[in-house]
């Protein structure tokens, strides 16, 4: 890649921040797995093609780093901190903030991946498929599945949308 | 009804995060150019620097995406935002435009010039705070006296006004000549260095 570095940071920054939180939930695991997306995007930057899909690219990165932090997760005898503390220290996030991340967080695990990957992240179901397993069909269902269920949690006032 | 990835939310943690971003890579050496952005009396003004020092200042007026795209085309695309690499230029712009500083005590790397317009960057900090000189003058004190137009293109190209003081040059009849920030911008850093 030519262009500068920055453009991308600003440009895909909250999409993989919102593929990282569906993945891992709100809170430090998915803050860790977009700073080391990032980081490994920034060590390879010269030499990526310039013809590269770049949010595809980095949606994938960001997969391969979830994975690694769900590993090291799973490795930790005791888990550190439970997901609702986490989320309370977010800033000053509004009510609906919390109450979206936290139907995702509740989703079954294959629609919320499905979810996170195609519907945030912008990966066609074959490549979602290729990510989670499964076919294209059924990411299309579960993708299809899980944002129902999220439309159904919906939000006291801005439900209209 | 849809359900736009826009509506979750993420933008309170996202300047955190880049923050963290700028601090990492830097600690690693992975950044080639560090950038932020200052106010100024001039307006916002774009720094940027690569590990040797400040190598680009930039007015408003010439697009900061723009600045920036060059900058990666000419530098290295690992470029940026980190404001921290730059507190020390940007405080002592501050303390310039403040009228409390007359000399920049800032490594700055003159990568993007070479040859004779090197040469004419490099020497024009001798010129002092408040006093001018002619692009005559410059030519003759840069031992060149015959190149007088390639003093004038060697101001109009400095990549790092304002701490390069470009604006210390004038035409021999004491009219401004160009200014990469305009002629207003020249003309106020004059009158900033008589009072």
């Amino acid at each position: 890649m030519r262009q500068p570095f920055d453009h991308a940071v600003r440009e895909h920054g909250p999409t993989v921040l919102r593929v990282c939180r569906a993945v891992l939930g709100p809170g430090g695991d998915a803050e860790d797995a977009w700073s080391a997306t990032f980081l490994a995007a920034l060590e390879v930057w010269p030499t990526l093609d310039d013809g590269t899909n770049l949010q595809a690219w980095l949606v994938r990165v960001a997969q391969r780093k979830a994975i690694d932090i769900t590993r090291a997760r799973a490795r930790r005898p005791v888990p550190t901190e439970a997901l609702p503390e986490q989320t309370s220290s977010w800033g000053n996030p509004g009510e609906h903030d919390h109450l979206l991340w936290q139907a995702v967080a509740a989703l079954p695990e294959r629609q919320r991946l499905a979810v996170a990957y195609h519907h945030l992240g912008g990966l066609p179901h074959a490549e979602t498929a290729a990510l989670i397993g499964g076919s294209p069909e059924s990411v299309r269902r579960a993708a299809a599945d899980g944002i129902r269920r999220l439309r159904q949690t919906q939000l006291p006032q801005t439900g209209t949308s | 009804m849809t359900l736009d990835s826009t509506l979750f939310p993420v933008d309170h943690e996202l300047d955190g995060l880049l923050a963290r971003l700028a601090d990492e890579a830097d600690r690693r050496q992975m950044i080639e150019v560090a950038y932020r952005t200052v106010d100024s009396p001039l307006g916002p003004l774009l720094l940027a620097a690569t590990a040797r020092g400040l190598v680009r200042v930039a007015f408003a007026t010439e697009d900061f995406d723009a600045v920036l795209t060059v900058l990666a085309d000419r530098l290295g695309p690992r470029v940026l935002a980190a404001p921290a690499r730059l507190d020390r230029a940007a405080s002592e712009l501050d303390e310039y435009f403040c009228g409390t500083r007359h000399e920049f005590d800032l490594e700055l790397d003159h990568s993007l010039s070479s040859g004779f317009r090197q040469t004419v960057q490099r020497y024009l900090p001798s010129i002092g705070h408040g006093r001018t000189e002619t692009y005559k003058q410059v030519a003759e004190h840069v031992g060149n006296p015959a190149a007088v137009r390639a003093v004038g293109t060697a101001c109009a190209t400095n990549p790092i006004p304002v701490v390069v003081p470009c604006h210390r040059v004038l035409r021999t009849d004491g009219s401004l000549g160009g200014y990469r920030g305009g002629l207003e911008a020249k003309r106020w850093l004059l009158d900033l260095e008589r009072r």
